[in-house]
């Protein structure tokens, strides 16, 4: 066999060895695909749900909707706090290959502040880049206009429609109404997080802050789907709409509060109308004031500043928050203490020489009459504001009575109305001083406390509530903003229900009939004659005149020597003066008198609010007046 | 003159070709099925670009073109080749391991008109090789033959998966190995080299490149880094998972569309498929696949020389790999390496690669008549 040792290839043999290989493999092949098919089948089915759900968390993102702020209204349907439509631009920052130069060019076609650029910057720091950063507000029509045509040319920038908070009625109720502003990290911290995802602004102070639940309304959601950039495609049918705040009447007449702030003349002081039988505030101005529409989004550094730093201080509630000595307005007061407490009688005298001594002391307390009033009575008192009888009447009181009664007219603590922020003022009694000073509490100061002088402050509201639970014959009325709420325009507003009022502070009626004499008296022969000319209703008033001194001096230095200037001057009034209806205070901080710089604008108040009153009353009571003038 | 006489020559080819293609019909018509399924996914997967799928549609006219033309040649042309083929694609790897270029990897080589990778000629001209080795030699084989068989594997694979690219170095590495495999070599042989191959592993492991062994890593546990090297798998369960049963229909796989799946047009288009077709597509798909690789080893057992048969063999084997690879890839079994599933997957010279394999199994079946010496 020559090439023996060389196996020979058998074909046969060789193809049916193929054979067999080829079968094994080829079940080999079907055992591993029929694995893979198997390995399919488990992730399809087994875990279907799973892979579903994931499927679907990478594809749909929740985006909320945040509901429509609610309007407020004053009680007479004026709008006082609106959402306007306004368009801004919006930077996608994953969009911008080069933001520096993209803003450059973008400057070139609208303008682009400092502020603009600081604000979009802090904004840019908390969004993730593929969300937009608005950059310019409020775009004007020319603005739209403008980058429209060019729009090519800046990928991710964009023209987004926005709705922004407006104040139609600007700085008339920028201490009532109050403002939103954008939610910083403080806010943060206080809000819930889900209710308020969409939202960008939160009542910063006012109305707008004490009532921001009411206001804010519900949060919507909205699926969007997105690709894996995170680039929303399309809207998706599921969608939870928003529920829109709830639109606020107000108790204020913003008729009267116009009047109110126009009767001030720019002079800085507040005022307060309310309304003694319920406690609903008709009016009340701070003046002056400033326009809260910058604040909503914002407001430029150097508006803030020029604000902060202006002499009036535009920025300062005057209302919750200024702080007044009430000089002879707490003479009613008083004098109503001494009748309660049985100290007086209505008909009981003081003799008025001039200067009042506490028996053993060298010191005088002085009239503001050389040589006195002579012998007067309660009304007489009242009406020419005499010293003498309410130093006489508050050192018999001894100031632990005094304190307490003056407590229950809410001196000295908060008014407790539905805004933030309001300041106690100060009703002086011993542990007070001690509190404040470490020092005990001297008789004279009784003295001086008798005639609203001392350690007395008193804020314009809460001079306005006490006022108001003395007109109302002592039955407190807490003072309140909030009128009615509406859910949606389509809803009737329902009105919402006032605190309770608490039990009358007078035990008998004559105590309180024997003081409205007396205010009566001030208005008809006393220091505030001549204002209820030609008014068809009797007004009950008292003014206040007190040295006015600079707060920040220790001294207690009078800060101005010219006479129209040198006092801090107040009004309070109250009428109809048997039922009344309307009571106002009046605060300036610098005046002549009460009378002569405080009364006349509480006159012009009420001159504002005789014609809707008489009005509501039906019959208009000038006709009778008019028989009664006629001459016989 | 010489024009006319070979514009008659070209009518002539042409018009026999019509007449008799010389094609198995069976699997000619599996091929345009699965065709048809391809591009209708990349349709989908490329959210409706037309251009993509007739890029890619030209290419399949390219490939099968090539496939009718290698259809005509004798086996016995091909196997006398042989050597010169695998030589010269292996001088091809070489000149793209000097000076080739590609993104991160040395696979490409730009001849001006065309740019392609020498290592899909591989997929081809190394069962040949194997096959012409393996047909001279008393089989079974012996270990002097596996040895040899071993070596010329060892090169262009080795080649390879230094550009790096794991994926085809398997597959060429498999190819070769089939055609050892079907040429019966002994059970006890395979086991010991099974065993052996489990023990180069560890050292295997050290060769690695970081981002191959990240791969191997990855599939381990791919959600300790869902975003970076774990990405490409989770999307791909996840797509797989959500298409269910029965899908969530042609082009409402949300995956793919919004992009969260990566390479969906090529590596990961089965995952594309598995969302929008469902379990029942997938398995029909692997019906598909289970048809034309038992057609090709049908085709492999009819022909009458060891060479065509091992050929065959091979060749249908191989596309069980790439089958099995992407699947295995797509579902998180297997680790991510470039195989594209055959066919189906967006991209030029696999499809031209495949089409033109399928030409050489066309061929064998047309001359299974013919004896070769």
């Amino acid at each position: 066999m020559p090439a023996a040792f060389k196996p020979l290839k058998e074909s046969r043999h060789e193809a049916a060895m193929f054979r067999r290989r080829a079968l094994a493999g080829f079940a080999i092949i079907v055992l591993c695909l029929a694995a893979l098919g198997v390995r399919f089948a488990f992730l399809q089915v087994e875990q279907h749900d799973e892979f579903s759900a994931r499927s679907e968390a990478n594809r749909v993102l929740t985006r909320p909707l945040a509901p429509a702020r609610g309007l407020i209204y004053d009680r007479n349907g004026v709008l006082l706090a609106e959402n306007v439509a306004a368009f801004r631009l919006e930077v996608t920052p994953e969009q911008v290959p080069d933001m520096k130069a993209m803003l450059e060019r973008l400057g070139q076609i609208v303008p682009i502040g400092e502020d603009d650029l600081a604000r979009f910057n802090s904004l840019r720091k908390g969004k993730r880049s593929y969300q937009g950063v608005p950059l310019r507000l409020k775009l004007s029509e020319e603005e739209i206009a403008r980058f429209s045509i060019n729009r090519w040319a800046f990928p991710g920038v964009e023209v987004v429609p926005y709705l922004t908070r407006a104040y139609p009625l600007g700085a008339e109720f920028a201490h009532t109404v109050g403002y939103v502003g954008r939610i910083d990290a403080d806010d943060l911290a206080k809000l819930d997080k889900g209710d308020y995802a969409g939202t960008t602004h939160v009542g910063k102070t006012g109305i707008e802050r004490y009532y921001e639940d009411r206001l804010h309304g519900e949060v919507g959601y909205e699926k969007v789907e997105v690709n894996a950039d995170h680039r929303p495609l399309r809207v998706l049918p599921d969608r939870l709409a928003p529920k829109p705040g709830q639109n606020l009447y107000l108790t204020i007449d913003a008729h009267l509060q116009e009047a109110a702030e126009a009767a001030f003349e720019g002079r800085a002081g507040a005022a307060v109308a309310i309304d003694p039988r319920n406690g609903e505030v008709l009016a009340m101005v701070s003046v002056p004031s400033f326009d809260p529409n910058p604040f909503v989004n914002g407001i430029a550094h150097a508006d803030y500043a020029a604000l902060l730093e202006a002499p009036d201080k535009p920025l300062l509630n005057r209302l919750i928050r200024g702080h007044y000595a009430p000089g002879s307005t707490m003479k009613p007061f008083v004098g109503l203490a001494g009748l309660e407490l049985g100290l007086r009688r209505p008909q009981d005298t003081v003799l008025s020489t001039g200067e009042f001594f506490i028996p053993g002391q060298s010191r005088g307390y002085r009239d503001d009459k050389r040589g006195g009033h002579g012998r007067v009575d309660l009304v007489q008192a009242i009406a020419q504001s005499v010293n003498t009888y309410f130093y006489s009447l508050a050192f018999d009181m001894g100031i632990d009575r005094f304190t307490a009664y003056m407590d229950k007219f809410g001196f000295g603590r908060p008014t407790g109305i539905d805004l933030t922020g309001e300041g106690s003022g100060v009703l002086p009694s011993r542990d007070w001083k001690r509190g404040r000073f470490g020092k005990p509490w001297y008789p004279g100061e009784t003295v001086i406390a008798g005639i609203g002088q001392g350690y007395w402050v008193v804020t314009p509201l809460q001079l306005a509530n006490a006022l108001a639970t003395l007109a109302n014959r002592g039955v407190p009325n807490t003072p309140h903003l909030l009128l009615a709420a509406q859910d949606g325009l389509d809803a009737r507003p329902e009105p919402v229900a006032p605190p309770p009022s608490g039990a009358s502070v007078i035990k008998k009626p004559d105590d309180w009939f024997a003081v409205a004499q007396g205010m009566i008296e001030v208005v008809k022969s006393g220091t505030a004659r001549g204002l209820n000319d030609g008014f068809p209703y009797v007004i009950a008033g008292k003014t206040g005149t007190a040295e006015r001194y600079s707060r920040t001096d220790e001294t207690w230095t009078s800060i101005s020597s010219s006479p129209i200037e040198r006092h801090q001057v107040l009004f309070e009034c109250f009428t109809p003066a048997d039922a009344p209806r309307i009571a106002v205070v009046v605060a300036l901080e610098a005046g002549r008198s009460g009378a002569h710089d405080a009364a006349p604008i509480a006159r012009k108040i009420l001159d504002a609010w005789l014609p809707g009153d008489i009005e509501r009353q039906g019959s208009d009571p000038r006709t009778k007046i008019a028989a009664q003038d006629a001459p016989p | 003159m010489m024009i006319d006489e070979l514009f008659a020559l070209l009518r002539y080819r042409v018009r026999s070709m019509w007449r008799k293609p010389r094609i198995d019909l069976p699997l000619f018509g599996a091929l345009l099925l699965l065709m048809a399924v391809g591009l209708t996914t990349l349709y989908s997967a490329s959210d409706l670009d037309r251009g993509q799928v007739l890029s890619q549609a030209l290419r399949f006219a390219l490939g099968l073109a090539l496939m009718f033309t290698i259809a005509r040649v004798p086996p016995l042309t091909l196997r006398n080749w042989t050597p010169w083929l695998y030589a010269g694609s292996v001088a091809l790897l070489v000149v793209v391991a000097v000076l080739g270029e590609g993104r991160g990897a040395h696979r490409w080589l730009d001849l001006g008109f065309v740019r392609f990778q020498p290592s899909e000629l591989l997929k081809l001209t190394m069962p040949m090789m194997a096959a012409w080795y393996l047909n001279g030699r008393p089989l079974p084989p012996s270990w002097t033959t596996l040895g040899v068989v071993g070596v010329l594997i060892a090169i262009p694979a080795g080649l390879v998966a230094e550009q790096p690219d794991l994926g085809t170095a398997l597959l060429i590495a498999a190819s070769g190995a089939f055609g050892v495999f079907l040429s019966g070599l002994a059970w006890w042989r395979i086991g010991l080299l099974a065993g052996a191959f489990a023990g180069v592993v560890p050292i295997a492991w050290h060769f690695l490149h970081d981002y191959q062994r990240n791969r191997v890593l990855t599939l381990l546990d791919p959600e300790a880094d869902p975003l970076g090297n774990g990405w490409h798998i989770i999307q791909s369960k996840i797509a797989v998972g959500s298409g269910g049963l029965w899908g969530k229909g042609w082009h409402h796989g949300t995956q793919s569309r919004l992009e969260f799946l990566p390479e969906h047009t090529t590596d990961f288009i089965f995952s594309v498929f598995a969302e929008e077709w469902g379990l029942v597509g997938v398995l029909l798909l692997l019906a598909l696949y289970v048809f034309i690789i038992a057609r090709c080893l049908w085709i492999a057992a009819e022909a009458k020389d060891t060479y065509a048969r091992l050929l065959a063999g091979s060749i249908s084997m191989a596309l069980f790999v790439y089958v099995m690879v992407n699947g295995g890839m797509i579902t998180g079994m297997l680790p991510v390496v470039g195989v594209p599933l055959p066919l189906v997957s967006y991209g030029g010279t696999s499809a031209v690669s495949l089409l033109a394999g399928f030409g050489v199994l066309m061929s064998i079946h047309a001359h299974r008549k013919t004896v070769a010496p």
